[in-house]
């Protein structure tokens, strides 16, 4: 059992306002991922869960117990580092041991389950080496390990990707999405990358200035994004907005269009623009339009698309896929809702 | 273009390094040379280098003349003492800024390494004239004290840059793992920590062993170690080199076998920090 309800939770540094009045629910068994630009409070947010931090207001439960004031060793999480904080002075072996250690297991079954461990992780041949004799994907695998042994009620990543090459971190992010599916315990992930959080989430929180900005699975998160900034921070490339007066003949204040939802015709379109950059990616082509009165559009195209700097080109977007924003920013109609 | 050196650089720079070594330890070898030579062959003009009448006759006299070993018992109990009293002061004090710092703590961390930039004889008389009124004139115990507050600054230093390469998510990271304080400190910490102390104390050490200023005007007879014994062979009834010689030679042995023994741990520990 793994569940974690955080009630009206705040977080203060002096008088600066981390995580303010925040209430999340986080079922057994789930992968959440936190995400939000640098300075959002989603490492504190983890931070607080882990108990590394105290919060100045709320409440934290984990199965049920509160555990606001448990010291982070009482709370049964493991959690894995940006950094991978491994033992430099320890071998691998002892380091995955380490917290069976504490735990004052007996050896026979240290050694099982630092057996277990190092099979699951492909460490096997790496048990006696230091830290410092491994590559960075192998030391992210040890602090994995370290993490499992304990069986956790629930995992804590802390950004553990981003000291990776990207080559490594497409794999890392395979490995641990195949490990959740293996243990089914709850994972909390924090990450700064959405494409990390798209792909390997089963909910997602996003969070701007300590806030929660909208909680769902990453589809409902792309298909009805519930404000201008989870708009924006969630797909690749961002979602187009258009002000003005292209919005307002539609009633909103801003429209917002996803690049792969604009659709491309040589000789008519809603909007009609000069092309500006285009980036060939051999499997899409991103197109940046120069439309006079509203700006720059981005556009999507599968495949390769011939078109040069300079030429002319008519955009439209998908009948449906036109997301409406009001004053505040926050969504007025729905996609599909307006074509 | 990644830097290459020629084999005939590398030669230009082998020999180099060997002059400038051989240069450095120079005056060391001469006096070792000189103690074994007579008080006529010390001052002879030119100097022999090697062939000479090799004599001991200015080891026993030295001996006969002062208790070497009780010079020898003076230093270590300074040296060792200091070093022992800096660390319970320096080491909670590094901790502490190191791993818990606050807006003032580099300014604290300046103001400590200033008291480094004054002349130490700036300080000459009020400090003889507070330990005369005390009575710690010539003591052991005055005599460490001093020691301990004129090195304490490059302890703190010291630790204090070593503890900060100690990253905090380590500490989390066992603290996640179940570690009690206690286990923190003795599993974690201690081996991390402790080749820094190490460096640490063998620096003091030998910083406190050769340490001539205050050794030499503090003490008189009972408290005076090494550097003072040595400072009275250079004696009102005029220069005796070879005796002089003899004298420096037993009172450096100790302290360069010391260097000799740990002198990884003690380049380890001062270029430390210095590349990440």
């Amino acid at each position: 059992m793994g569940n974690i309800r955080l009630s009206n939770v705040s977080k203060t540094f002096g008088t600066q306002e981390v995580i303010r009045d925040l209430n999340l629910n986080i079922e057994d068994g789930e992968f959440v991922v936190f995400v939000g630009p640098s300075g959002c409070g989603k490492s504190t947010l983890l931070r607080l869960i882990a108990g590394l931090e105290d919060v100045s207001d709320g409440r934290i439960e984990i199965n049920g117990a509160d555990v606001t004031d448990l010291a982070p060793a009482r709370r049964g999480l493991s959690m894995v580092f940006q950094s991978y904080a491994l033992y430099p002075h320890m071998s691998v072996r002892s380091n995955i041991a380490f917290p069976l250690r504490m735990a004052g297991l007996d050896k026979a079954a240290i050694d099982r389950k630092v057996a277990e461990a190092a099979r699951v992780l492909n460490l096997t041949d790496y048990l006696t080496r230091k830290p410092r004799q491994l590559s960075g994907g192998q030391r992210q695998r040890v602090a994995i390990g370290r993490a499992i042994v304990r069986e956790p009620t629930a995992f804590l990543f802390d950004e553990p990707l981003s000291n990776l090459d990207a080559a490594l971190r497409v794999n890392m992010r395979l490995e641990i999405s195949e490990l959740h599916q293996q243990l089914g315990t709850t994972m909390i992930y924090v990450t700064h990358d959405q494409i990390e959080a798209m792909t390997m989430a089963d909910k997602i929180v996003v969070l701007n200035k300590g806030v929660v900005e909208q909680v769902g699975s990453p589809m409902e998160l792309y298909r009805t994004p519930a404000n201008l900034f989870v708009a924006g921070f969630i797909g690749s490339p961002r979602m187009n907005f258009i002000n003005g007066n292209e919005a307002a003949k539609v009633g909103a204040s801003v429209i917002g269009v996803r690049p792969e939802h604009m659709t491309m015709s040589p000789d008519d379109g809603r909007w009609c623009g000069e092309v500006g950059v285009a980036e060939h990616l051999g499997s899409d082509t991103f197109l940046h339009v120069k439309v006079d009165g509203i700006g720059q559009i981005t556009a999507r195209a599968p495949g390769e698309i011939d078109l040069r700097h300079g030429e002319k080109i008519f955009l439209s977007p998908e009948p449906g896929k036109m997301h409406l924003f009001g004053q505040n920013g926050e969504i007025v109609s729905a996609s599909g809702a307006v074509s | 273009m990644a830097r290459t050196l020629t084999p005939k650089r590398k030669v230009a720079f082998t020999v180099l390094a060997w002059v400038l070594g051989l240069l450095i330890f120079f005056p060391i070898l001469w006096t070792v040379l000189t103690s074994f030579k007579t008080e006529g062959e010390a001052i002879a003009n030119p100097p022999s280098f090697l062939f000479f009448d090799w004599t001991l006759e200015n080891y026993t006299e030295v001996q006969e003349r002062s208790n070497y070993l009780r010079h020898v018992i003076n230093s270590v109990v300074i040296s060792f003492g200091s070093t022992a009293i800096g660390l319970l002061i320096a080491v909670p004090a590094a901790w502490a800024m190191a791993f818990s710092p606050t807006k003032r703590t580099k300014g604290i961390l300046m103001w400590m390494l200033s008291t480094k930039m004054l002349p130490a004889v700036g300080v000459m008389m009020p400090i003889y004239l507070i330990f005369r009124d005390l009575g710690l004139l010539d003591t052991l115990l005055g005599l460490t004290i001093v020691m301990t507050m004129v090195n304490l600054p490059i302890m703190v230093w010291m630790l204090y840059t070593y503890f900060k390469e100690i990253p905090g998510d380590i500490l989390e990271a066992a603290r996640m793992d179940g570690a009690q304080l206690g286990q923190e400190i003795l599993y974690v910490l201690a081996p991390m920590a402790v080749p820094g102390i190490a460096s640490t104390c063998l620096l003091n050490i030998i910083l406190a062993w050769n340490e001539a200023f205050w050794t030499l005007n503090l003490t008189a007879a009972d408290a005076a170690p090494l550097t003072a014994f040595i400072a009275s062979y250079s004696s009102p009834e005029g220069l005796f080199w070879a005796k002089l010689s003899a004298a420096s030679t037993m009172a450096i042995a100790p302290i360069l076998i010391l260097g000799w023994f740990s002198q990884r741990q003690l380049v380890r520990g001062l270029t430390f920090g210095a590349v990440k």
